[in-house]
């Protein structure tokens, strides 16, 4: 099912990715040759199949609730384009 | 030296006629050298990599040698290492030293290996030919025109080059394997959970799998034998007793049933790569082997179903880079919601985005069942093929891709024929089976053909010991790029 300009454009505001018109034009027809190919999929019957998540079908673990990890705080925020006072900084969301 | 097997460099380094700081000195030289033409380092700290060769001669001297011990391995930029820029070929990352390490690194470390340098890749290991990255393509050391495969390129090169005695990928769909192949070297890709994804930057969690590069089957099972174990801190990682991949290389093929798929041999396959596999088929036969027709019916819908699964998992995981609290974030932006997309819209490349829109429409509103679930139930009739083969075989051998190396730039433009390269290697992903490549030959142009061995869950010994019974009865291995010598 072939994606218009105004759906690629909204699903790249979905992905948070700033997008411009001629961007938009050459990812149409990037994305609707790759869903030419994902389409393939609807040619097989998969009715009471159950999906497969993962290789082994295994469980998620759980842990003890107990700290394991140290405070890095400080080498973490190292490497953040903005901190001040130990807060990572971003533009002013609430007014 | 520089075409030594771990063991023989391992022996040098015990004999003390060879210490790990002259070792690593002379590969370091001789990145220095031969790399500008290749482009297979992204990073290289000679001060970081003496450091530890240092250590790894105190451990020697002390009688405290490990298999690894002082041996220098090459890195692809994925995994995390603590100090180390870790750029996975982007922009984002650019800049962005990692504040850790990978569990593979950690384990690396604690086996002596030493840290050479950080290999280039495609960007976010998106892609097949290593031509997606940040910072330039690598080329393929039997020739510089052609592309080395990907995403783990810039391994395998090093390693095909001789500059770096073994290294360390990641496969999502064929990332280790197919390089491996298109450089004449081996790679693999063991079963889903035997190697910790803590600190290898995900790309598509359910498939993502860390594993061995290096020159012959032998050296990947020393390299497995330090990479595979237990770590907590993967949800998936599997709890098994340590097992030594080592061990039953030496037994003979007499009885072994190689399965042969039908589906991998029809349109599609270059006329070069058949030959050279059915020569290794031969050669298998030759050592004892027993080869049983098999079919995989629904292979052909493994890239379909991969290029939903990978782009949905990875449109999630790199939802992290919004340039908030590490990686790049754009100069200038009006608001909030302006700094993620700017900072997204710049930091990430075409096939990276194009991945994540991708991921992003199958996931919305409306298509999930159409298109997340359809392909997580394709996954399963694709596991079921293989539950069924591996009743008739103990191996599965194949082609790992299609053709020959091509030339740099002749896919770049249509993203639907470079997906379809992966079109033999995707299926163990979607399965989590283990599968890896070894060289058998040579095609079009003098450039390698890689043959697929492919095991059931665990198999990974038995994938190494037909490996090396067939490397001791053929040199593919040992040939090297001209101009390496």
């Amino acid at each position: 099912m072939p994606l218009s300009i105004p759906e690629v454009k909204r699903v790249a505001w979905l992905a948070r990715i700033e997008i411009t018109d001629v961007e938009a034009a050459a990812t149409q027809g990037h994305l609707n040759g790759i869903f030419k190919l994902i389409e393939q999929m609807q040619s097989v019957d998969t009715a009471g199949i159950a999906p497969m998540a993962h290789g082994q079908d295994v469980v998620q673990r759980l842990r003890e609730d107990r700290v394991t990890e140290a405070d890095q705080h400080a080498l973490f925020q190292s490497i953040a384009p903005q901190v001040e006072d130990g807060l990572y900084l971003v533009p002013k969301v609430i007014e | 030296m520089f075409n030594s097997t771990l063991k023989q460099l391992s022996g040098l380094l015990a004999q003390k006629k060879l210490s790990s700081v002259e070792l690593t000195q002379s590969y370091l030289e001789r990145i220095g050298r031969l790399d500008p033409a290749l482009n297979a380092f992204v990073t290289i700290d000679a001060a970081k990599s003496l450091v530890q060769a240092r250590a790894a001669d105190a451990q020697i001297a002390a009688g405290k040698a490990q298999p690894l011990t002082g041996i220098p391995v090459a890195h692809k930029d994925i995994f995390c290492a603590k100090g180390w820029r870790t750029t996975c070929g982007s922009k984002m990352l650019a800049n962005f030293v990692s504040p850790y390490d990978a569990h593979v690194v950690e384990r690396l470390n604690a086996a002596g290996a030493v840290l050479l340098g950080k290999t280039n890749m495609d960007e976010f290991a998106m892609g097949s030919s290593t031509e997606t990255c940040y910072f330039g393509p690598v080329k393929n050391p039997w020739d510089h025109a052609r592309v080395p495969g990907g995403s783990s390129g810039g391994s395998a090169a090093a390693v095909a080059a001789r500059l770096a005695p073994a290294a360390i990928g990641t496969d999502t769909g064929g990332s280790i394997r197919q390089p491996a192949a298109l450089t004449g070297i081996c790679g693999l890709k063991p079963t889903y959970g035997v190697v910790s994804r803590y600190g290898m930057i995900a790309f598509a969690s359910s498939l993502d799998q860390g594993g061995p590069m290096a020159k012959s089957a032998e050296d990947l099972a020393l390299m497995l034998n330090a990479m595979a174990g237990f770590d907590a801190r993967d949800s998936t990682s599997l709890e098994r007793p340590p097992e030594d991949y080592t061990a039953r290389i030496g037994l003979p093929l007499q009885g072994l049933r190689i399965g042969v798929p039908k589906e991998y041999f029809g349109e599609g396959l270059a006329g070069d790569v058949a030959a050279a596999v059915e020569g290794a088929l031969a050669q298998f036969e030759k050592l004892g082997a027993r080869r049983v027709a098999i079919s995989l019916p629904n292979s052909g819908l493994s890239v379909p179903a991969y290029y939903v699964i990978a782009p949905a998992e990875a449109s999630s995981n790199l939802s992290r880079f919004d340039g908030v609290r590490y990686g790049y974030r754009a100069p200038e932006y009006a608001d909030l919601a302006d700094m993620y997309r700017k900072s997204r819209a710049q930091g990430f490349g075409a096939e990276v985005k194009r991945r994540i829109l991708i991921g992003t429409y199958v996931l919305s509103h409306g298509y999930y069942d159409a298109y997340y679930l359809k392909a997580q139930k394709i996954r399963r009739l694709i596991a079921q093929d293989f539950a069924e083969a591996y009743r008739q075989c103990d191996l599965i051998l194949g082609p790992t891709a299609p053709s020959v190396a091509f030339a740099l730039g002749a896919k770049a433009a249509d993203p639907v024929q470079m997906y379809l390269i992966d079109i033999y290697t995707v299926a163990a992903n979607l399965a989590g089976l283990p599968a890896m490549s070894i060289p058998c030959g040579f095609g079009e142009g003098g450039m390698p053909v890689g043959l697929q061995l492919a095991g059931n869950y665990f198999a990974e010994a038995l994938m190494l010991q037909a490996a090396h019974q067939y490397q001791l009865a053929t040199d593919w291995h040992l040939r090297q790029p001209p101009g390496t010598e």
